[in-house]
């Protein structure tokens, strides 16, 4: 296992963006993602990159729409309040189609909250990043290695769409260390920017980044055109995991640690001999759907599992068109579901419903 | 298919969370599936610290470890809080230099190692954590030296090389405690 290290998540996403070629880091420290800001200074001076610890969580998002306009990987991160404090500069950056990487490290809210790991930053990630009609690529990591591979994959995706993807971790994965391989992480090189700012060299016309548009007409076009990139995002990008989904008569929804929780559960409920199995969302937006509807056709009922209130069961009921019940299964404010409580949801639905 | 999941507990500057990054290596060395979580939180220096480590033949579910099999007490907080948690049948091992009581559970297995005065008499008083990873190998049956080694190489950059021999006596000498 010599290729293989031990790195903290908030580590395997900064060594991850370095390796997919970004050269640019804007960030403002705040727990339980500082490593991260750590370790781009520590790492960027040293290849000839950039790491500037901004004054504010917006000055920092507004750096990143500097750098995106130039056409350059760039990437920012924060957790829960310091993205609030993104939320505009999330929108300009999707009305001026900059790509750019967003990493949100989720504690528990609202408001200041606490530091304690938390997952109830899905619907701001989901549906609500800023004003306006528009979305993120969201990506959902379920262990240190999916976040070295997700973080280059966000810059992948965010290049080819010309938007923002955010990473939505939370405090466990950020803090945890596991084995990561960086060497087998695969890099397609950013394609051509010809929209890009970076000097006309007197060869074209100006080109300018912007999301101010004055023109109704003209306005609602770029609408139509950002969605039907969208359209063409669920149709080609949409990412999930099943576990035991084939033979399950209930079938749990998790992403990122409560997945990682629900798998020792499933485990369980098998070996006791239930049909339980799990889909876990990989992208949380686009979500999968089409998985969780087929699953309808042959399960009893849906488990969410959820370090919030319950916010993706929202997307469980739409996917699944409510043809069979959802149930929430949940710890919030800095809380985590254990295993046990999840067995005990997964016993519930199995008959039906009761104890 | 095995799974061992240890909690190693005691205040800061203890080397608590060093300890757990020892064991959790020595796993990817010996081919395991490993992982290590630290509590974090708004703690002070002299606060307390504690990290969940898990060494399985299969992938880790859960980081979290609630009932350990293993638990490293180095201070008396750290055993008053998780003594009832261990896992039935599982081990504790208890810093002896600074717990002064005994463990009143009798469904596991105790080890009292005086690891504090026994680094400071050694000449090396930042090693108790080793000390007593030397006495939790030992009792695991694990105590190999390659894999030690191995382990401690990568876990002492190449900077302070210099400490892996005293490592691997203060281990040694935990093992014989």
């Amino acid at each position: 296992m010599a290729d293989k290290v031990l790195m903290k998540g908030n580590e395997a996403i900064a060594e991850a963006a370095i390796i997919a070629g970004c050269r640019h880091y804007f960030g403002y420290p705040i727990t339980p993602q500082t490593e991260i800001a750590a370790y781009m200074a520590k790492r960027m001076p040293k290849i000839g990159g950039c790491f500037l610890q901004a004054e504010s969580e917006i000055a920092a998002i507004n750096m990143v729409y500097g750098v995106a306009s130039a056409g350059l990987r760039v990437m920012t991160s924060s957790s829960s309040p310091g993205i609030s404090l993104k939320g505009e500069g999330l929108s300009y950056l999707a009305g001026s189609d900059l790509p750019s990487l967003v990493v949100n490290v989720q504690r528990g809210g609202p408001g200041l909250g606490g530091i304690q790991p938390s997952q109830s930053d899905y619907f701001q990630a989901t549906r609500a990043g800023g004003h306006g009609d528009f979305r993120m690529i969201v990506l959902a990591p379920a262990s240190v290695q999916e976040m070295a591979e997700l973080t280059v994959k966000g810059f992948e995706l965010a290049d080819k769409y010309r938007m923002t993807s955010m990473l939505l971790a939370d405090g466990t994965m950020g803090q945890m260390m596991e084995p990561v391989e960086l060497a087998s992480l695969k890099v397609n090189a950013a394609p051509e920017k010809p929209w890009a700012t970076n000097g006309t060299k007197m060869q074209r016309a100006h080109n300018i980044t912007n999301s101010l548009s004055l023109v109704p007409e003209e306005l609602e076009q770029l609408n139509f055109a950002r969605y039907e990139r969208y359209a063409e995002i669920e149709a080609n990008e949409t990412m999930y995991e099943e576990y035991l989904m084939d033979d399950a008569d209930i079938c749990i929804a998790a992403f990122g640690i409560a997945a990682r929780v629900s798998r020792n559960a499933v485990d369980e409920a098998r070996r006791q001999g239930i049909k339980v199995g799990m889909i876990r969302p990989i992208t949380l937006w686009p979500f999968p759907t089409a998985p969780f509807k087929a699953a309808a056709d042959h399960v009893k009922s849906f488990i969410s599992v959820e370090l919030s209130m319950g916010q993706m069961i929202e997307d469980v009921k739409l996917a699944s068109e409510c043809r069979v019940p959802v149930t929430l299964c949940n710890r919030a404010g800095g809380m985590i579901p254990t295993p046990e409580q999840v067995l005990d949801a997964i016993v519930k639905a199995n008959n039906g419903g009761e104890r | 298919m095995s799974t061992t999941k240890y909690l190693f507990s005691g205040f800061g500057g203890q080397g608590i969370l060093f300890a757990g990054k020892f064991i959790a290596y020595k796993g990817l060395i010996d081919d395991k599936q490993v992982s290590w979580l630290p509590s974090y939180g708004p703690e002070m220096r002299g606060g307390t610290a504690s990290c969940s480590v898990i060494v399985s033949d299969e992938a880790v579910g859960s980081p979290i470890v609630s009932a350990p099999d293993v638990l490293v007490a180095m201070n008396l907080p750290s055993l008053d809080k998780y003594e009832s948690a261990v896992a039935p049948g599982g081990m504790i091992f208890a810093d002896s230099t600074l717990i002064e009581r005994k463990v009143t559970r009798d469904d596991v297995k105790v080890f009292y190692v005086p690891a504090t005065a026994m680094a400071s008499e050694n000449g090396f008083p930042t090693l108790a954590n080793m000390i007593i990873i030397g006495k939790v190998l030992s009792e695991l049956g694990e105590f190999d030296a390659d894999s030690i080694n191995a382990t401690l190489a990568k876990v002492i950059s190449a900077k302070h090389a210099a400490m892996l021999e005293v490592n691997l006596k203060a281990m040694s000498l935990g093992a014989e405690a």
